[in-house]
């Protein structure tokens, strides 16, 4: 039978100060590999579809006539699969998050066909 | 006999991370019977089968529980693969027992500290939860989550291991042994803590095997029940003997639960010592026929996976039995004749996970 077997611990932990980091002052680094949020090189894509059928939950929504691809960004649950099944590879997973926001909106990407100069 | 009376446990109760709801009916301090009542988070996770390819159920498996996702991914993967008949590379089993044993260990570490906080030891509770960080950032820097994963894939897994990790995961092992052996002590010795737990709610041997109990509640009464023995994944090439304890009471289930927790870190060092080269996954083409039963062993217990495929790309059925749903009725037969004091110690040793039973 022992007791205060905790102490040594409590009193390494006392000296050692907090295990924790001031979280706004001082950013967490994330990891290479963190799943944050999926980005996109539009003036690559295609607009094939193949992000929008795959997506587990149908957070992408993807439209060849107005060449946008878009993104309900509270949906997206960051699985990756539409970057893997991507042809172009033209999407990407980032590893940092997506800022708080108040209300869900669609981040909408366009890509600019117009390819004359204004002078013509 | 004194006069009856019915408290109301639960839903909301602090000692409860999820909602399960449980009529004690009391005589003075004591209990005579418990009379559970489960149903309050129900996702219709099952049914969603119909809706999403067996290919994007995976994601879908992994999201039935936040704690032992992992496994739960790696049974439904499993039972595709023995439908479609695939072979996954050695490697990509040494990674899936890596993770597996990984998600353990922060399970159990977990568990422990709601153990910790379940008895009002808060500095034991902080330093357990301290101790699983460690493991939840080794998961954050090889698959990119904390607890969802997303890296098990039907035919292999998506993600490699790179040496330098595999070799920063093993030096983190050995030190995290000394310090998991610290809380050992305390969880273990401490004469305080054993006031709580020697004795309490013992479940006999008979009785284990009769209700059907799974995982360290089984194996805490004598039972030789695990179901890694069996040898999937990589576990039949490594070295595994069942944990097993002898007297069925709160502090025989913690006992194991310690003891499983060192033996993972060894199983992971086995594995970083013996993971050959070689690719990761192989390619899954087509869709599955025919319907196949998957065992595993999670933190909690044994998981079983049914799928029944009928040859186009939607599943007709996936059930799945979780571990906390086999051990209620276990759960239920400690209850009898324990103070009203220990009900929510007894609760939190069969390691309640009820996102996993309801679904």
């Amino acid at each position: 039978m022992s007791i205060l077997s905790m102490s040594k611990t409590l009193f390494k932990n006392l000296f050692h100060g907090p295990y924790t980091t001031l979280y706004p002052i001082k950013p967490k680094e994330n990891f290479e590999r963190t799943r944050g949020k999926i980005g996109i090189t539009v003036d690559d894509c295609i607009f094939c579809g193949m992000c929008e059928r795959r997506c587990p939950t149908g957070a992408i929504k993807v439209d060849k006539s107005k060449s946008s691809w878009s993104i309900e960004r509270f949906q997206c649950i960051q699985c990756n699969y539409c970057n893997e099944v991507c042809p172009k590879k033209c999407l990407r997973m980032e590893n940092q998050y997506t800022s708080p926001a108040n209300e869900k909106a669609r981040d909408e990407y366009i890509k600019c066909t117009n390819t004359q100069s204004p002078s013509e | 006999m004194g006069n009856r009376t019915v408290i109301p446990f639960g839903p909301q109760h602090p000692v409860l991370p999820e909602p399960i709801h449980l009529d004690l009916v009391l005589e003075d301090e004591t209990v005579v019977e418990a009379i559970p009542r489960i149903g309050y988070i129900h996702r219709g996770l099952e049914k969603l089968v119909e809706k999403k390819d067996y290919q994007q159920y995976t994601y879908v498996a992994e999201r039935i529980c936040g704690i032992c996702s992992f496994m739960h991914g790696m049974g439904y993967c499993m039972a595709i693969e023995s439908i479609m008949d695939v072979k996954i590379p050695e490697r990509a089993e040494f990674l899936r027992t890596i993770w597996s044993e990984l998600s353990r260990l922060h399970s159990h570490l977990l568990w422990l500290g709601l153990l910790a906080d379940g008895f009002g030891f808060e500095s034991l509770f902080m330093q357990s939860w301290k101790l699983r960080e460690q493991v939840l950032d080794i998961f954050e820097e090889t698959t990119g989550g904390r607890v969802i994963f997303s890296v098990c894939d039907i035919g292999g897994v998506r993600k490699d291991i790179s040496a330098e990790t595999l070799k920063k995961i093993d030096n983190i092992m050995n030190s995290m042994e000394k310090e998991v052996k610290e809380i050992t002590e305390v969880f273990l010795h401490d004469s305080s803590v054993k006031m709580r737990t020697k004795g309490v709610g013992v479940l006999s041997k008979q009785m284990a095997f009769d209700l059907g109990a799974v995982g360290p509640m089984a194996r805490a009464s004598g039972i030789d029940l695990d179901l890694r023995t069996t040898g999937y994944a990589a576990y039949g090439k490594i070295n595994l003997q069942p944990i097993v304890e002898q007297d069925g009471d709160c502090y025989a289930r913690t006992s194991v639960r310690m003891r499983e927790m060192f033996q993972s870190m060894d199983i992971i060092k086995q594995c970083i010592a013996l993971i050959p080269d070689g690719d990761i996954k192989v390619k899954v083409t087509g869709n599955p026929t025919g319907e196949h039963f998957t065992r595993v062993e999670q933190p909690r217990g044994e998981v079983v996976y049914y799928a029944k495929a009928n040859g186009t790309k939607y599943l007709d059925r996936v059930r799945v039995r979780t571990p906390t749903f086999a051990n209620i009725p276990a759960l239920l037969e400690t209850l009898k004749g324990c103070s009203l004091a220990d009900v929510p110690i007894l609760i939190l040793t069969i390691d309640p996970c009820i996102s996993c039973t309801e679904r």
